[in-house]
C-alpha cells in the first residue's frame, strides 16, 4: 500500500533522470503509474467491501503519535479510484494535449506528485499525515496553475490559489493539533469511537470553525470561492483532474470524515447548509453570465461542491447517500465537459461558447461524449446523473421544518446547472457549422477516447445501477455507520421527488432554449468588483507586501554595524530586564581569591590597551591595541591552569590580528572613524552589555557547579583512553563526535566564505 | 611588506613553526596541545610566510591546494571514528597498538583523528585567508 502511495513521489523523483535518457519516453511511460494503482485498487476492492475497511501501519514518528497508517474504506476506495482512474485518463489525454511542449516531463513531475499526495490524503488514517498531504497537493495544485509561467495572469492565479488553499491549510493544522490535544489521538479510526469528546469540550467551537476554513478554502466555498476561476489558468487536463475532479473535493472528503466525529450539533449542520447553499445558489447564477467554456465550468463546479457541503450540512441519511453518489457522478461527467472542452480549445482555439457550433459534423465522437455528459448533468433518466439527484431530493425533502426552503433552492440550483451542462455538452456541438471551422478534423484518438469512456460509464451505471450496489453502500457506510441496506434503481414510483425532477428538466430545458450566452452579462457584474471577495484578498495582499517590506528593510539594512547593535540591544534588554525582575544578585566576596601583582598588572596592560584603541587614529593602532587585549587574556588563562585554552586562545588572537591587518590595512585612511554621537551611543550600549557580561559571569559563581562529569572525565581519561591531557581526551575521544561535527562546521565556514569571494555577483566586474 | 628582516625570519621561521605545530599536534595526548592548535599555528605560519613573500610565492612552496586538505582531513577524521566498526566495536572506540612507536609514543585511532582535525583546520583556515587576499 505504501508503495502505491509513494509510487508518484518516486515516479516525479526519477523523472529527472529518465528523461535525460530519452525524454520522449515519458507521455507514453507515465500513464501507466496510475493504471497500475487503479487496478490494485480494484483488485482490493472485494475485500474492502466485505471487510468494511482496511488497515496498513507503518510507524514514522511515533514519540509525537504520527504513524503513516492508511486505512481504506468506502469513501476513500471512491476518492482513490477517482484519483487514479481519472488520473490515467488524463495522463493519457495530457501525452498528445501537450505533445512537443518543452516541459512537459516536468508537467508529468508535477501530475505524478499531485496523484501520489492527493492518494496519500485520502488514505491517511493520521491528522498529521492528512494535513503533510493536503498541503502537497496545494504545492502541486501551484505548480500546475503556474504551467506557463511565462504568463504573468498564470503566475497570479498560481499565487491566489496557493495562497487561499495555503492559508486555509495553516488553519486546519491549528484545528487538527487541537483536536489531537482535547483527545489525546491523532488517528481517525480512534476518534471516531469518542465524538463526544469534541462535542462537550469548551473549545469545541474553535476547532470547528478551524476545520471549515480549511474545509471551505479547499473546495472554493463562499467567499473563498474566486481562486477556483482563476485556477483555469492552467492546461485544461489540469483544470480536469485537479479542479474538478480530485482536489477541489479533498474539502468535501475532509469534512465527509470529521461529520461523525464533530457532526450532529446546530452549528456544524446549519453553517454547512448556509454555506453549501449560498455557494450553489451565488456560483450557478454567475455561470450564466459567463461565455468561455472552460469559466462556465469553474462556476458549475464550485456550484456542485456547494451542493456537496449543502447535503453534508442537511444531513439526513438520504442527504449523506446523495452527496456520496454525486461525488462520483459529478467526477464522471464534469471531467467529461472539462476533456471536450480541451479538444474544442485544441482544435478550434477557442472557448468562446457564443462562437461554437455544429461541431458534431467535423467530430462525432467528442460530440457524443459532450451529449452524454450534458443528460447526465441534467439528470435526465436513464443516467446516473437522475439517481444521485433522486436521491438528494429524497434526502432534503424529508429534512427540516425549512424543508421546502431547501429543496426550493436546491431545484433551482439543479436548473441552472442544467443549462451550464448544455451550453458546454451541446451548444458547441449542434446547429449550423461555421464557415471557419469547416476544416476542423476529428483529433488523436489519444484525444477523444478518455471522454468517451467517462460519458459511457454515466450512461452505463445510469442503466444498471445495481452494477454500483456493493460499492456504493461500503460509501455509505463510511459516511453513516448505521447505514440501512441500499439498492439503486431507476425507478422509484410516482411521487414528489419524481414530479420535482421533471419540473426541473422542463425549467432546464425552457431556460437553456429562452437564456441565451452572451458578453454583455459580464461587463454588467462588474459594477460590483470592488466589493468581491477576490478584491479584499488581493488588497489584504497587498498591505501584507508592504508590510513585509517595511519590515525587512528595517532589520536587513545592510550595514554590519546595525545588525551588531541590533543584537546586543535585544540581548541586554531581554537577559536585563530577567536579571531585573527575578534574580537577586548578591556576590559573596570571600568566594574571590585575592588579587596577584602579576594580575593586576594584566589588568592595567588591557585596560590601557582599551583606551589606546579609542584614542589612536590609526586603524593599525586599534588593530594592534585589540591584539592586546586578546594575548593578556591568555595570560589569565595561563594563571588559573588552562594551558590548552591559553595556547588555542593565543593562536586565534594571532589569527585574528593578521586577519584584520590583512582586509582593514587595504581600506583608505579616514579623518575620523566616527561622529561623536555614534560614540557616545556605542559606548553607552558596550558598557550595558559588558557589565551584563560581567554580571552573568559573576551570577555563574552562586549557582550550584555538579563536577561528576569533570570527574569522571579526570579519572577515565588514562584509563579508558590512554591519554593523560584531559582536554584533548575530550575532544578526540569523550566528546569526538561533537569535534567531529565541530570539524565539518568549519569545513562549511570555509566553503562560505571561498564561494562568497568567488561569486563575484557584480556584473560590470567581470574577470 | 618587502623587509628584509622580516623576509629572512619567516623564512626559516617556516620550517621551524611547522615542526613545531607537529610537535604540538603529537603530543597533545598527554600534554597541552592537540590537533586543533597544531593546526592553527601550521596555518599561521603559512600566513607569516605570505606576508614576507606574497600569496604567489607561498602557493608555489605549498603546490597543493590548501582547499583539498579539508575533504582529506574530513575523511581521516571519519575513517577513525567508524574504524572500530570494523572489530564489531562501537563507533568512536579508541584502538591503541600495544607497544610505543620510536619518537611518536603510543599510536591508535585517536591520533588519526587528531591528524584529521589538524588537515581540516590548516584547509579550511588557509582558504579563508587565501580567498581573503586574493579578492583585495
Amino acid at each position: 500500500m505504501i508503495f502505491a502511495v509513494i509510487s508518484g513521489f518516486l515516479s516525479a523523483a526519477l523523472l529527472p533522470l529518465f528523461s535525460k535518457i530519452n525524454k520522449n519516453l515519458v507521455p507514453k511511460v507515465y500513464p501507466f503509474v496510475p493504471l497500475g494503482i487503479f487496478v490494485y485498487l480494484l483488485y482490493l476492492m472485494p475485500s474492502v467491501l466485505q471487510e468494511g475497511s482496511l488497515m496498513w501501519n507503518y510507524p514514522w514518528v511515533p514519540s509525537f503519535g504520527v504513524d503513516l497508517v492508511f486505512r481504506l474504506d468506502g469513501l476513500s476506495l471512491l476518492f482513490g479510484l477517482l484519483i487514479t482512474g481519472i488520473g490515467t485518463l488524463v495522463f493519457f489525454y495530457t501525452s498528445y494535449y501537450l505533445k512537443g511542449d518543452e516541459y512537459l516531463d516536468r508537467f508529468y513531475g508535477y501530475l505524478s506528485m499531485f496523484m501520489a499526495a492527493m492518494l496519500g490524503l485520502v488514505f491517511s488514517d493520521n491528522l498529521i499525515c492528512l494535513f503533510v498531504f493536503w498541503e502537497l497537493t496545494s504545492i502541486s495544485s501551484f505548480f500546475l496553475i503556474g504551467y506557463k509561467n511565462n504568463d504573468p495572469s498564470s503566475r497570479k492565479s498560481a499565487l491566489t490559489a496557493l495562497g487561499i488553499t495555503g492559508f486555509g491549510g495553516l488553519v486546519l493544522l491549528a484545528g487538527l493539533i487541537w483536536m489531537g490535544f482535547v483527545s489525546g489521538t491523532f488517528s481517525f479510526t480512534e476518534l471516531i469511537t469518542t465524538p463526544e469528546v469534541f462535542r462537550e469540550h469548551s473549545s469545541y467551537i474553535w476547532i470547528v470553525v478551524m476545520v471549515f476554513v480549511g474545509a471551505f478554502t479547499k473546495s472554493a466555498q463562499f467567499p473563498f470561492h474566486f481562486w477556483l476561476p482563476g485556477a483555469m489558468k492552467a492546461p485544461t487536463p489540469v483544470s480536469t483532474y485537479l479542479h474538478s475532479a480530485t482536489m477541489v473535493k479533498a474539502g468535501i472528503y475532509l469534512l465527509a470524515r470529521f461529520t461523525p466525529i464533530l457532526g450532529g450539533t446546530a452549528i456544524w449542520q446549519e453553517t454547512l447548509i448556509i454555506v453549501g447553499g449560498i455557494t450553489m445558489l451565488f456560483a450557478a447564477v454567475h455561470s450564466l453570465f459567463r461565455t468561455d467554456l472552460k469559466s462556465i465550468l469553474a462556476y458549475s463546479t464550485i456550484s456542485a461542491l456547494g451542493i456537496l457541503v449543502f447535503l453534508l450540512g442537511v444531513g439526513t441519511q438520504d442527504a449523506l447517500l446523495g452527496a456520496g453518489l454525486f461525488i462520483l457522478t459529478h467526477a464522471l461527467y464534469k471531467a467529461t465537459l472539462f476533456l471536450i472542452t480541451g479538444i474544442i480549445d485544441h482544435e478550434t482555439g477557442t472557448r468562446e461558447v457564443t462562437r461554437l457550433a455544429g461541431l458534431q459534423k467535423v467530430m462525432k465522437p467528442v460530440a457524443f461524449a459532450g451529449y452524454l455528459a450534458a443528460l447526465s448533468s441534467a439528470g435526465v433518466p436513464m443516467f446516473l446523473g437522475f439517481i444521485s439527484k433522486e436521491i438528494m431530493y429524497e434526502g432534503v425533502f424529508h429534512s427540516s421544518s425549512l424543508a421546502w426552503v431547501l429543496t426550493a433552492a436546491l431545484v433551482i440550483t439543479k436548473v441552472i446547472l442544467f443549462v451550464a451542462g448544455f451550453w458546454v455538452g451541446v451548444k458547441p456541438f449542434s446547429g449550423n457549422l461555421p464557415a471557419e471551422y469547416q476544416k476542423v478534423h476529428l483529433p488523436n484518438p489519444l484525444l477523444w477516447v478518455p471522454p468517451c469512456i467517462l460519458a459511457v460509464l454515466c450512461l452505463l451505471f445510469g442503466v444498471l445501477p445495481a452494477v454500483l450496489d456493493g460499492f456504493v453502500q461500503a460509501v455509505f457506510i463510511s459516511l453513516v455507520p448505521e447505514a440501512p441496506e441500499i439498492h439503486l434503481a431507476i425507478w422509484h414510483g410516482f411521487n414528489w421527488i419524481l414530479g420535482m425532477s421533471l419540473v426541473t428538466l422542463a425549467l432546464g430545458f425552457g431556460l437553456y432554449l429562452f437564456f441565451k450566452p452572451s458578453t454583455n452579462l459580464i461587463l454588467k457584474t462588474q459594477t460590483f468588483d470592488n466589493l468581491s471577495p477576490i478584491n479584499i484578498a488581493e488588497s489584504g495582499g497587498r498591505i501584507f507586501k508592504a508590510f513585509a517590506w517595511k519590515w525587512t528593510g528595517f532589520f536587513q539594512n545592510g550595514y554590519l554595524r546595525n545588525y551588531v547593535i541590533t543584537i546586543l540591544l535585544f540581548l541586554t534588554v531581554l537577559a536585563g530586564y530577567r536579571l531585573y525582575d527575578g534574580v537577586d544578585i548578591h556576590l559573596d566576596w570571600n568566594q574571590i581569591s585575592q588579587i596577584t601583582p602579576s594580575e593586576f598588572l594584566v589588568v592595567v596592560l588591557m585596560v590601557a590597551s582599551i583606551f589606546f584603541a579609542l584614542i589612536t587614529k590609526t586603524r593599525t593602532g586599534v588593530i594592534v591595541a585589540l591584539g592586546i587585549v586578546g594575548l593578556a587574556n591568555c595570560l589569565f588563562f595561563l594563571y588559573y591552569s588552562a594551558p590548552d585554552l591559553a595556547m588555542t586562545q593565543f593562536s586565534i588572537d594571532t589569527l585574528t590580528v593578521l586577519l584584520f591587518m590583512l582586509v582593514l590595512v587595504q581600506l583608505p585612511r579616514n579623518r575620523s572613524f566616527s561622529s561623536r554621537k555614534v560614540r557616545l551611543r556605542d559606548g553607552f550600549l558596550s558598557l550595558m552589555f559588558g557589565s551584563l557580561i560581567a554580571i552573568l559571569a559573576l551570577e555563574v559563581f552562586e549557582a550550584p557547579s555538579y563536577t561528576e562529569v569533570s570527574d569522571y572525565y579526570a579519572e577515565n581519561a588514562y584509563i579508558l583512553a590512554k591519554g593523560k591531557n584531559v582536554v584533548n581526551v575530550i575532544l578526540v575521544d569523550f566528546r569526538g563526535i561533537d569535534t567531529m561535527v565541530e570539524t565539518v562546521v568549519l569545513v562549511i565556514a570555509a566553503i562560505g566564505v571561498f564561494s562568497l569571494l568567488n561569486l563575484n555577483l557584480n556584473p560590470f566586474k567581470k574577470n | 611588506m618587502k623587509s628584509l628582516i622580516f623576509q629572512t625570519a619567516s623564512k626559516y621561521l617556516l620550517p621551524l613553526l611547522l615542526l613545531f605545530s607537529v610537535f604540538i599536534l603529537l603530543r597533545g595526548h598527554y600534554l597541552p596541545g592537540g590537533g586543533f592548535v597544531g593546526g592553527l599555528m601550521a596555518a599561521i605560519a603559512f600566513i607569516l610566510h605570505s606576508f614576507a613573500f606574497g600569496l604567489k610565492e607561498t602557493r608555489s612552496i605549498v603546490r597543493l591546494n590548501p582547499r583539498y586538505l579539508m575533504p582529506i582531513g574530513l575523511a581521516l577524521s571519519i575513517m577513525a571514528a567508524v574504524s572500530p566498526w570494523l572489530v564489531n566495536l562501537p563507533v568512536m572506540t579508541g584502538l591503541w597498538y600495544d607497544e610505543p612507536i620510536k619518537l611518536i609514543g603510543m599510536v591508535g585511532s585517536a591520533l588519526v583523528f587528531d591528524i584529521g582535525v589538524y588537515l581540516v583546520v590548516i584547509g579550511s583556515t588557509l582558504t579563508i585567508m587565501f580567498s581573503i587576499t586574493d579578492t583585495i
